[in-house]
C-alpha cells in the first residue's frame, strides 16, 4: 500500500507531531516502505484465530475501588514546565 | 588494587563477605574507571554521591552479617528506569530535565538488596533502536574494536552492554522489547537475559510497548545473571501484569547437569544470506549441548518469518499510545510558543522538537495502524499472527522440548553510522532472532560462545519455557562452560 502526502499529513496531525510541508513526501515514502514490509502479514491464514489480548494466561487482578494514594500535589507538579497555584498551566483552551 | 576485569558479581560477593575488599573500595574503583571511559559514552548521568552513601551502608550490612547477594555490588542502570531525584530521560530530548519523584520497583528492589548505583546508562531513545544511535546523548561505543572504526554496542541497551563489557560496573539493568538486552549482550561478549513477561515489574520503567517490555540483567556470566535476576524478580501490585509467583533461587539451579533435556533447533532460523560464521557458531553450540548429554531435536516454528512484521505493527501501536503522555504539560520539554499559538500547536511543536526521528516515525506508524479503517487490517491481524507465533512455541514445548537454541544476532557488531543511509527495515532485521521471544512472552538468554574472523564476539540465544528461567539459566550455564568464552576487549578508551 502506498501512502500519499495527504495521508502522511493526516497521520502527523493525529499523532500531534508538527511536520513541515516540505518533509511530508519523504515521510510518506518511509511509511510506504514500512507498510510494504508489514503487508507480508496478509499471507498468513488467520481464519478462526482470536487476536492476542494477553501473552500470559493471567487474569488481571482486581482491587477494591477505593483511594489508596494521593496528597502529593507538590511532587506531581515538581517536573511541570509551567505550574502555577497548584495547577498545570497551558495555553488558553476555551475562547 | 582490585583487578576489575577479573571480578564478577559472584566473586565480588564472596570477597566482600570475607572482608578482603569493601564496597566503598570497589565503588571508588568503578567510579574511577567510569571517569576514564568518556569516549565510550556509556554512562550519561553519574551518581557518585548516591553510590558512596549506598556503598557505606552496604559495608555496614556486610559487617553485621546481614548481606544479600547483591549487597555492595556496583551497578549501572539503564536510563529507562525512573530513579528518584536522578535524571531519567529514556535518552530522549522530550524528558530533558525530568527527575522522577519516585523510584522504579526494579531499582527499589536492587537498592533494598544493597546494590550500589554508579549512574545511568546510555540507550536508544525510548528503547527504539538496535545500535544506540538514536540517543539524545549521542552514540554509545562498543569497547570491542578491530580497526579504526568505532563499532555499535547494539541497542537499545547499548550503554549497559558497553559498560559491563568495559568493566565499568559489575552488572547493569537493561530492558528488552524486541531484543534490546540480548542483541547488545551478543555484540559485546556478555550475558543478558530477558525473563518471562510478568516476572519483573514494569512499574517505574518508561513504557515503550507495554505488552512486550521486560527488564533483565546484563552481566559478565550466567552465574551473575542468575544472582542479579533473582534480585530483580517478584510480584508487584503496582504492575497489573506482574506474576504472583514464587521466585526460586536461580543460582542454586546452576547444576551443570542437562542430561536428557531436549534442545530444539528451529529450522526457520536458518535465514537466507546468514553468514557461514553464524551457522558454524550455531552448529558448534548444538554439539556442545549434545556432548553435555542433551537430546537434540529438529523442530519447526512455522510463523517465525512473520514475527518482525507483526512486531512492527504491535510495538509502534503501543508506543503511539504510551508516548501520547509526552505533551509538554506534566514533565519534560515544552516548546517555545509563538504569539497566538494554542494548545494544539503546543503539543505539535513540543513533540516535533522533543522526539527524535526514529521515535517520530514509530509513533506515526502506530497512529496509522490504529486509525479508523486500518485497525482490523493491521493491528488486529498482527495480534492474530502473534497468537500463532506463541502457538508455535506452545506446541514445541508441549511436544517435550525444554529449551530452544538459536543464534542471537544475524551478524557481529557493525560500525556506527554504517546503517545511516539504509532504510529502517534493514536495521529492524537485527532483531530477527530475538523478537519472537517477546511476542510469545518467553524467557530468552544470550550467551557469548565465540569470536568471528574479525575477532568480534558472537552469541547464541536459548529460549525457555514460561516461568522456567532457572532451567534456562542452567542450560545456558552448560553452554557457557563448554564454550569457554574468555576473550575481553583490548582497552583503547
Amino acid at each position: 500500500m502506498s501512502i500519499d502526502t495527504e495521508t502522511a499529513r493526516r497521520v502527523a496531525k493525529l499523532a500531534r507531531i508538527k511536520v513541515e510541508e516540505d518533509a511530508l513526501p519523504a515521510l510518506a515514502q518511509e511509511f510506504s516502505a514500512i507498510l510494504g514490509f508489514i503487508e507480508q502479514l496478509n499471507e498468513v491464514d488467520v481464519e478462526g484465530i482470536e487476536p492476542m489480548t494477553s501473552v500470559t494466561p493471567q487474569r488481571l487482578v482486581r482491587r477494591k475501588d477505593v483511594v489508596n494514594d494521593g496528597g502529593q500535589q507538590a511532587a506531581i507538579l515538581k517536573n511541570a514546565p509551567d505550574a502555577r497555584e497548584g495547577f498545570f498551566a497551558v495555553p488558553k483552551v476555551v475562547e | 588494587m582490585t583487578d576489575l576485569s577479573k571480578l564478577t558479581i559472584a566473586s565480588a560477593r564472596d570477597s566482600l563477605r570475607r572482608g578482603e575488599v569493601s564496597s566503598v573500595e570497589l565503588t571508588n574503583a568503578y567510579l574511577g574507571a567510569i571517569e576514564g571511559s568518556k569516549s565510550l559514552n556509556a554512562f550519561v548521568h553519574n551518581t557518585p554521591e548516591i553510590a558512596k552513601v549506598q556503598a557505606e551502608a552496604a559495608d555496614k550490612r556486610i559487617k553485621a552479617g546481614d548481606a544479600p547477594d547483591m549487597c555492595g555490588i556496583p551497578l549501572g542502570i539503564k536510563d529507562l528506569f525512573c530513579t528518584k531525584g536522578v535524571p531519567s530521560q529514556a535518552a530522549s530530548g522530550i524528558l530533558a530535565g525530568f527527575k522522577p519523584e519516585y523510584e522504579s520497583t526494579v531499582t527499589t528492589q536492587l537498592f533494598d538488596a544493597g546494590a550500589v548505583m554508579l549512574g545511568k546508562l546510555n540507550m536508544d531513545e525510548f528503547a527504539m533502536g538496535s545500535s544506540n544511535e538514536t540517543s539524545v546523548y549521542g552514540d554509545a561505543v562498543n569497547p570491542w574494536k578491530v580497526d579504526d572504526r568505532n563499532l555499535t554496542p547494539g541497542g537499545s541497551s547499548g550503554g549497559s552492554a558497553a559498560a559491563v563489557a568495559a568493566d565499568l560496573c559489575l552488572g547493569a539493568a537493561g530492558t528488552d522489547t524486541g531484543g534490546s538486552i540480548r542483541q547488545p549482550a551478543a555484540f559485546t561478549g556478555i550475558t543478558g537475559i530477558k525473563p518471562t513477561y510478568g516476572r519483573v515489574s514494569r512499574w517505574g520503567v518508561v513504557a515503550f510497548a507495554s505488552s512486550l517490555d521486560q527488564a533483565g540483567p546484563m552481566t559478565k556470566d550466567v552465574r551473575d545473571a542468575a544472582i542479579m535476576l533473582e534480585a530483580m524478580c517478584g510480584y508487584d501490585a503496582k504492575d497489573s501484569t506482574s506474576a504472583n509467583l514464587e521466585v526460586p533461587n536461580f543460582e542454586a539451579m546452576l547444576t551443570g547437569n542437562i542430561k536428557g533435556k531436549v534442545i530444539g533447533i528451529p529450522k526457520e532460523y536458518h535465514m537466507d544470506g546468514m553468514p557461514a560464521e553464524i551457522e558454524k557458531l550455531w552448529e558448534d553450540g548444538t554439539a556442545m549441548l549434545k556432548d553435555a548429554g542433551a537430546e537434540i531435536r529438529d523442530i519447526s516454528l512455522p510463523h517465525t518469518k512473520y514475527a518482525l512484521p507483526a512486531y512492527y505493527v504491535i510495538a509502534p501501536a503501543e508506543a503511539s499510545s504510551n508516548l501520547a503522555r509526552y505533551d509538554g504539560v506534566r514533565f519534560g520539554h515544552r516548546a517555545k510558543l509563538a504569539a497566538g499559538d494554542g494548545i494544539t500547536e503546543m503539543y505539535e511543536k513540543t513533540r516535533a522538537e522533543g522526539f527524535g526521528s526514529e521515535v517520530q516515525r514509530r509513533v506515526m506508524v502506530g497512529t496509522y495502524v490504529l486509525s479508523a479503517g486500518f485497525y482490523d487490517a493491521y493491528y488486529n491481524r498482527a495480534r492474530k499472527v502473534r497468537a500463532l507465533i506463541k502457538r508455535d512455541f506452545d506446541q514445541a514445548f508441549a511436544a517435550g522440548v525444554d529449551a530452544i537454541l538459536t543464534p542471537a544476532t544475524p551478524s557481529s557488531a557493525f560500525g556506527l553510522g554504517e546503517m545511516a543511509d539504509v532504510d529502517p527495515i534493514k536495521m529492524y532485521l537485527n532483531d530477527v532472532f530475538t523478537v519472537t521471544v517477546n511476542l510469545a512472552g518467553l524467557p530468552g538468554i544470550a550467551v557469548p560462545t565465540g569470536l568471528d574472523s574479525k575477532g568480534l564476539p558472537l552469541g547464541l540465544q536459548l529460549i525457555g519455557r514460561p516461568w522456567e528461567e532457572g532451567d534456562l539459566l542452567n542450560v545456558a550455564y552448560c553452554l557457557e562452560q563448554a564454550a569457554g568464552f574468555v576473550a575481553k576487549p583490548q582497552k583503547w578508551w
